[in-house]
């Protein structure tokens, strides 16, 4: 018998024949013909004109040819409702019919008939089949449910299948469970806050029974719905996980990996310290070892998820390397997965084997193959300190071959190794020098040039070296010319005599003839920088830089925690979250790892069950770029502050000023010649005098009246863009400083604050109502550092002064799976020279979802620098995963000391010294205190009361403040009985200060 | 779950398609030939995804098998299911080939029906699905039949079905082994290890209830354990007991009772089914040793030479060896001396492949090839793949005996001691290389 003769009818007016031949008497015939017309639709042809003709055919007894029918229905039903209903009457019949395979049939071919009005004529058979006799019909009519919901949803529910399907999970037959629990789980899916699968540990052990009783793919459904539960407690799980484990030795590996999910699930809530925790490690490694002598298909799908386990728990597969040793037949996506898996496994013990290997692979065919191999030699040497020497002079070998990519790809990790070895193997530095000209990827011209710049000193024509590369500029590739420009600065400021020239060049390319911003911005804050300050550009150019750190490509610990909630699905395979490429309401609930939890305290934790569950509509945490993009951030910009790792700042106020910049400031640098002598070194000290105010620092700074004549006239209402100079002065900072980053505008982008304390506005609205009444004022605390920038690890905290003392008052959050240890915090410069008075107290290591609060006790004798907004403070924490950077904003009330009470003279005296220039006002707005109230609640906050008066109604405070480093504020508040709005003037010496201590008048007085 | 599953030819043309979900279009079936089928490069991941849809496909000879879903499904899943599409199109019409898929699509789609619902795999054992898609109509069936179909369908004992009767009670068991190496030009050991299969043929009536026992070190140390003899025990062990890494069984095997007493009891299916899979790395059996030298004289010739040896009982013979040597890409001539067996260049592959029929144990033997090149001005080196090695022995290399196979039918009969059982064991190569 063969049908391939079908596939062969291509003449014109076979519609038409075809037509005849399905209305003809003969059985044989008809059928023949519904063979042609599926064969037609097979290969994409139209063949829906038919649509009555063959539903003529429906009423048969010869099943085949009732399939064929249901098959050609079910094509083109949706094209044709009309007609479709013609076919109703026969699908409630044959859904009474004796036989249960006709029966199955009907019901499952029906729920695949997408028509509104078939779907009514549906409900009552699929009702009766639900509770069918036969279990072939139950299991069937399980999943037409799920068909129904995906047409229907509504419907569905109306007519009570839900709950018929749940109860199907307690049906004796093991298959229509399967069947139940897989349609369960999918309709669960889109109704993301249902309690669809009530999971609970009644219904938990029926679907354990059925576990051992159905087909293979029956085990699938239940275990990938088993890992959507979160146990109640330690022991739950553990007995969960005894009897899941046997999976690990099934024949299909869809069965093995979902078990393996349910049990890296599970293992989470298992105490370390338990026997069974320590076996179920060890069970775990064999079957995935397993896996890889699966078809090559599969074995990718379980390489991609080996790569998570590995990442999650290094322990179980440490031993395994030698299995991931790539065979020179493998088909290339296996090859790459393996390498990628080799690299995470390499450790001391093993890192000789590893290399060996490597090397060979390096000589392959495949180039992405070859340069991933190249990459992880340099990886290698990154990792294990003890083989780095090992790995460059295998890197020098392969880059002697010449080969075009590999010599490419190999500069590009010796400049990894480099960073995380400097002044180690920089005499290989000749070698790569002689490469220069083969390289014609951006990458690898752009790390060649980052050696170039950063070992300058060392190389005798870096100039010309430089200049060369400079010469195709616009050619360039963005990468390529960023570097370029860092690189040439960072030339320019080792050897600043011969390399004017290239200088000026290299920044009038990359500020005038770039139409790239980042390019721009980034040239013109080079060109800035060594105008104003060279000193500082120094500083900030050739500042070290933080050392790169072992692991690379790790995924984010949220993500992976997602992922591997996903092991053997695509999202797994993909190594992204389900939302990333499903559409709709689908896929969109994140997954959790469930906490450890006792076995006491299961109950107290119903936010976590519920997380874990997948039922709590959480926020989405978003994916931060992994790590090694951020590490290319920081590389790209050279700049080692943490002030200065994102994005480049804005220009504002800058483009008219450079061209008067590079005829000034550059000019006099050079004529200055070497090491470039700058006034702002000879400033008085730094420290805050504790004197009364100092008089206004003028300088006669070359810098300084560059600024202001680009600057709009000092305007001292708002004390956003004062004069730096005079703030310098004020504050005891260095001028130049203040200078520089005073007009070049903050230097955190705004993008970056936003997130973290939501501005100083944000910080007092936040303060309904808490807070005590007579004491200092304490702002609430805000999040500072979001779990999710921060690699697990949540900040939040506020500001307090407590007798004298400030505190930084922190609540440390450790929502990442492993422990936290080593911390340490230290403060970047600030505006009043805040700093640490002591260590970070975290004494004990800071265990997953654990919490402690911590208060740090400040001093203020820090360095100092000005900062915009005024009260800025840029805080970096580390601990034993990395460092982080956050940017907070402290209530400048807590600067406020105890003695700041002055004598009625001198404060009639200070009033008038100061130039009415310096006075601003404000309005305090819906505040209904009385004055006493008012003058009682800042005395709390150090805000003295001196004097009051009344005058027509109204009452004038005369109030004093001091600063921590000397500086005396100076306010007169208006309280009109019955008017809720005061008006205040504040009048001090460094007029800047006063926006913040308005923002405290205001956040004092009305809470 | 699976949108919908797609069967191209070599061309890209549909053979088959099947849509399960609303949200496959017909674009679908393009796309997926447009991407993959006539892309320029080499596939480089089974999984594809185009525009939100993801595609996972696996090929057999030049036919394209290709399931699509837009949803985050169960990608491993996914390509069992495809393997097992194939194994019940093989089983039902043999080779899978464009002629065979036109001639059966009829039944293709039946099966298709059958085994895919909504997406969801049904069972698919080709035993049980023999029973109904028979593709002549099943009318005849009496009602006890009917319900006998589909309580096996959805049954525990998905795999056999009532009422079998043989009057000779039979059953053939191979362990058929594949070892696998990979050793540096120096003779060192990189990698090895024996992946295994234990395949049973059984013709036995009703519903026999086997027990399995192998020489797996766990069980015989356990054993020796609780045997009065302590000592005894441990020397038995420490000889023929192997340690296996890892073994994964045929669904008609108690997992649970595997995983708790570690004994292996079943119910088999009929006829030939995988009992068991299991992987060693400990103290395999390497049949052959491969020694080579290659050595560049000038940069137009290259000598080689190549020595194996044997590593087996003088008794065995090892038959079917073939030794695949390659040969660089610019090579113009090739001269070969072999003591033994036939050697050949072979240009299309790009090896010299030396062939010989059998081989006894504890033997020697040696090829020496000259290989002229033409000169180049390639920068880059040979790769110098790996030479490989093929043969068969009559031994199982991980060093695994059957100790015994027991069945018990209660019902009928017959005991243990009437079934004939027969044992043999076959070690092939896998992937056995040598650098060089």
């Amino acid at each position: 018998m063969t049908d391939s003769k079908y596939f062969t009818t291509t003449k014109k007016g076979e519609i038409f024949e075809l037509k005849a031949e399905l209305n003809s008497d003969k059985k044989e015939k008809k059928k023949e013909a519904v063979k042609k017309v599926i064969a037609s639709m097979t290969v994409g042809k139209d063949v829906s004109a038919l649509f009555p003709d063959v539903v003529n055919c429906m009423q048969t007894d010869n099943l085949e040819l009732k399939k064929l029918v249901y098959l050609y229905l079910m094509n083109y039903a949706k094209s044709q409702p009309d007609m479709a209903i013609m076919a109703v009457n026969t699908f409630v019949k044959d859904c009474e019919d004796p036989n249960p395979l006709i029966r199955a049939l009907a019901v499952r071919t029906m729920g695949c008939i997408r028509v509104d009005k078939i779907t009514e004529y549906l409900c009552e058979p699929l009702r009766k089949c639900l509770k069918d006799e036969d279990p072939y019909v139950r299991k069937t009519a399980a999943v037409c449910v799920a068909k129904l919901h995906d047409i229907n949803a509504q419907l569905v529910e109306d007519q009570g299948f839900l709950d018929t399907l749940k109860d199907l999970i307690s049906d004796s037959n093991p298959m229509v469970v399967a069947n139940a629990v897989a349609a369960l789980s999918e309709i669960a899916e889109s109704h993301p806050n249902s309690n669809l699968l009530d999971l609970n540990p009644q219904s938990i052990n029926k679907l354990l029974t059925a576990l051992n009783e159905c087909t293979e793919w029956g085990q699938i459904f239940i275990l990938d719905c088993l890992a959507n539960y979160t146990p109640r407690d330690d022991r739950e799980s553990q007995s969960i996980c005894e009897r899941v484990t046997p999976r690990l030795s099934h024949a299909n590996s869809a069965v093995v990996l979902s078990a393996v999910k349910v049990l890296m699930k599970f293992m989470e809530m298992l105490p370390k310290d338990l026997d069974y925790y320590g076996t179920l490690l060890k069970k775990l490694a064999p079957p995935l070892v397993t896996l890889l002598s699966a078809e090559p298909e599969l074995q990718y799908v379980a390489l991609r998820n080996i790569n998570l386990i590995v990442q999650k728990r290094p322990e179980i597969l440490k031993h395994e390397m030698k299995v991931f040793f790539v065979k020179y037949n493998d088909p290339i996506y296996v090859k790459l997965e393996k390498l990628d898996i080799m690299i995470r496994l390499a450790s001391q013990a093993n890192i000789a084997q590893v290399l060996a290997e490597l090397k060979e692979y390096a000589t392959e065919v495949d180039v992405d193959f070859v340069r991933k191999a190249v990459r992880a030699i340099g990886r290698c040497a990154i990792k294990v300190e003890q083989s780095a020497e090992r790995c460059v002079s295998t890197l020098l070998d392969l880059i002697q071959t010449k080969v075009n990519y590999v010599v490419q790809e190999a500069i590009v990790v010796i400049k990894d190794i480099f960073r995380k070895y400097p002044n180690k193997y920089e005499s290989v530095i000749a070698t790569l020098c002689e490469n220069l000209d083969s390289l014609d990827e951006p990458e690898a011209r752009a790390a060649m040039i980052w050696i170039v710049g950063e070992y300058a000193e060392r190389i005798d024509n870096a100039d010309e070296l430089l200049e060369s590369f400079l010469e195709g500029f616009h050619d360039e590739s963005t990468q390529v010319q960023l570097q370029l420009l860092t690189a040439i600065v960072k030339l320019f400021l080792k050897k600043p005599t011969e390399t004017q020239e290239l200088v000026q060049q290299v920044l009038s390319l990359a500020t005038q003839d770039s139409d790239n911003p980042d390019l721009r911005d980034r040239g013109y804050i080079y060109w800035r920088l060594l105008s104003t300050d060279p000193v500082a550009a120094k500083e900030v150019v050739l500042a070290e830089k933080p050392l790169i750190s072992e692991e690379t490509d790790l995924i984010e610990p949220t993500l992976l925690e997602e992922l591997i909630c996903h092991i053997g699905t695509l999202a797994s395979v993909y190594h992204k979250p389900p939302s990333a490429f499903v559409e709709g309401s689908r896929g969109v609930m994140h997954k959790r790892l469930p906490a450890r939890t006792g076995s006491g305290e299961g109950t107290e934790c119903p936010d976590v069950g519920n997380a874990a569950g997948g039922s709590a509509p959480e926020a989405a945490p978003s994916i931060i770029p992994s790590q090694g993009d951020l590490l290319g951030d920081l590389l790209n910009l050279d700049l080692a502050p943490p002030t200065t790792t994102g994005p480049t700042p804005s220009t504002s106020g800058m483009q008219m000023g450079g061209m008067d910049l590079l005829g000034g400031g550059l000019d006099s640098l050079m004529d200055e010649s070497e090491p470039p002598h700058v006034p702002l070194q000879t400033d008085p000290p730094q420290s805050p005098s504790p004197q009364p105010p100092s008089p206004v620092y003028t300088h006669t700074d070359y810098t300084y009246t560059d600024y202001s004549h680009t600057d709009s006239p000092p305007d001292h209402s708002s004390t956003e863009h004062s004069p730096p100079a005079e703030l310098g002065g004020d504050i005891g900072g260095s001028p130049a400083m203040g200078a520089g980053f005073g007009a070049a505008p903050t230097v955190m982008p705004a993008s970056l604050n936003a997130p973290v304390g939501g501005g100083l506005g944000d910080l007092f609205d936040l303060g309904g109502g808490v807070g005590m009444p007579m004491g200092a004022y304490i702002p609430p605390k805000t999040v500072w550092l979001p779990a999710m920038k921060a690699k697990g690890l949540e900040i939040s905290g506020t500001f307090a002064r407590r007798a004298g003392v400030i505190q930084m008052e922190l609540v440390l959050t450790n929502k990442a799976m492993s422990v936290m240890t080593d911390f340490a915090i230290q403060f970047n410069r600030n505006s009043f020279g805040l700093a640490p008075a002591g260590p970070l107290q975290v004494l004990t290591p800071l265990g997953p979802n654990q919490t402690i609060e911590v208060s740090l006790p400040l001093s203020t004798v820090g360095p100092v620098m000005k900062m915009d907004p005024l009260n800025n403070l840029q805080v970096a924490v580390k601990n034993n995963i990395d460092v982080f950077y956050f940017s907070c904003q402290y209530p400048i009330s807590m600067l406020f000391v105890e003695d700041g009470k002055m004598e009625r003279q001198v404060f009639l005296a200070t009033w008038k010294d100061i130039p009415n220039d310096n006075e601003s006002q404000f309005q305090i707005q819906d505040c209904h205190l009385n004055s006493e109230a008012a003058s009682n609640k800042l005395q709390g906050s150090n805000i003295f009361t001196i004097a009051k008066r009344t005058v027509e109604g109204q009452d004038m405070l005369y109030m004093s403040i001091k600063l921590s480093n000397g500086i005396w504020v100076l306010a007169e508040l208006k309280v009109q009985a019955g008017n809720p709005n005061y008006t205040i003037s504040l009048k001090c010496r460094a007029p800047e200060v006063s926006q913040c201590v308005f923002q405290c008048y205001e956040a004092v007085l009305k809470n | 779950m699976i949108g919908g599953l797609f069967i191209y030819n070599h061309k890209g043309e549909v053979l088959i398609s099947r849509v399960y979900r609303d949200d496959i279009g017909r674009n679908a079936v393009d796309a997926f030939r447009v991407n993959v089928i006539h892309a320029r490069q080499q596939v480089r991941s089974p999984v594809t995804n185009i525009a939100r849809t993801s595609f996972f496909h696996v090929k057999r000879s030049n036919i394209w098998l290709a399931a699509v879903t837009k949803q985050n499904v169960n990608a491993a899943m996914v390509f069992e299911f495809l393997y097992k599409m194939c194994d019940v199109m093989a089983s039902y019409f043999g080779k899978i080939s464009e002629e065979n898929i036109k001639n059966n699509f009829v039944l293709i789609y039946e099966l298709l029906d059958e085994i895919l619902d909504f997406g969801y795999p049904q069972n698919s054992e080709t035993g049980s699905l023999k029973t109904f898609i028979t593709q002549q109509g099943i009318k005849g069936q009496t009602k006890e039949e009917q319900s006998q179909i589909t309580s096996q369908v959805t049954g525990q004992i998905g795999w056999r079905r009532e009422g079998i009767k043989y009057r000779r009670n039979e059953l053939f068991l191979d362990v058929l082994e594949s070892v696998n190496l990979l050793m540096s030009p120096q003779g060192q050991v990189l990698s090895a290890h024996v992946s295994g299969r234990v395949v049973m043929k059984s013709y036995l009536s009703g519903m026999p209830e086997c027990k399995f026992g192998m020489n797996d070190k766990i069980i015989i140390d356990k054993a020796g354990k609780g045997g009065v003899t302590n000592e005894a025990g441990k020397s038995t062990s420490g000889k023929q007991s192997i340690a296996i890494d890892d073994c994964t069984f045929n669904q008609c095997v108690r997992l649970s009772k595997f995983d708790s007493e570690r004994s292996i009891s079943f119910i088999p299916p009929d006829g030939e089914y995988e009992l068991m899979r299991y992987r060693t790395t400990k103290d395999i059996i390497l049949p052959f040793r491969v020694i080579p030298l290659v050595r560049e004289v000038g940069r137009t010739k290259l000598e080689v030479k190549v020595v194996i040896k044997s590593n087996f009982k003088p008794s065995l013979l090892a038959q079917k060896i073939e030794v695949r040597i390659p040969t660089p890409l610019n090579t113009s001539g090739v001269q070969v001396i072999c003591m033994k067996g036939k050697a050949k260049y072979k240009a299309s592959e790009n090896a010299i492949v030396w062939k010989i029929k059998r081989m006894a144990g504890m033997k020697e033997s040696q090829i020496s090839a000259e290989i002229e090149l033409l000169p180049t001005n390639d920068k880059k080196k040979w790769a110098r793949p790996p030479i490989s090695m093929n043969f068969e022995v009559p031994f199982a290399p991980s060093g695994l005996k059957v100790r015994y196979l027991k069945v018990f039918e209660s019902k009928l009969n017959y005991s243990d001691h009437d079934v004939i059982k027969w044992v043999r064991y076959i070690g092939r190569s896998g992937i056995y290389e040598t650098r060089c």
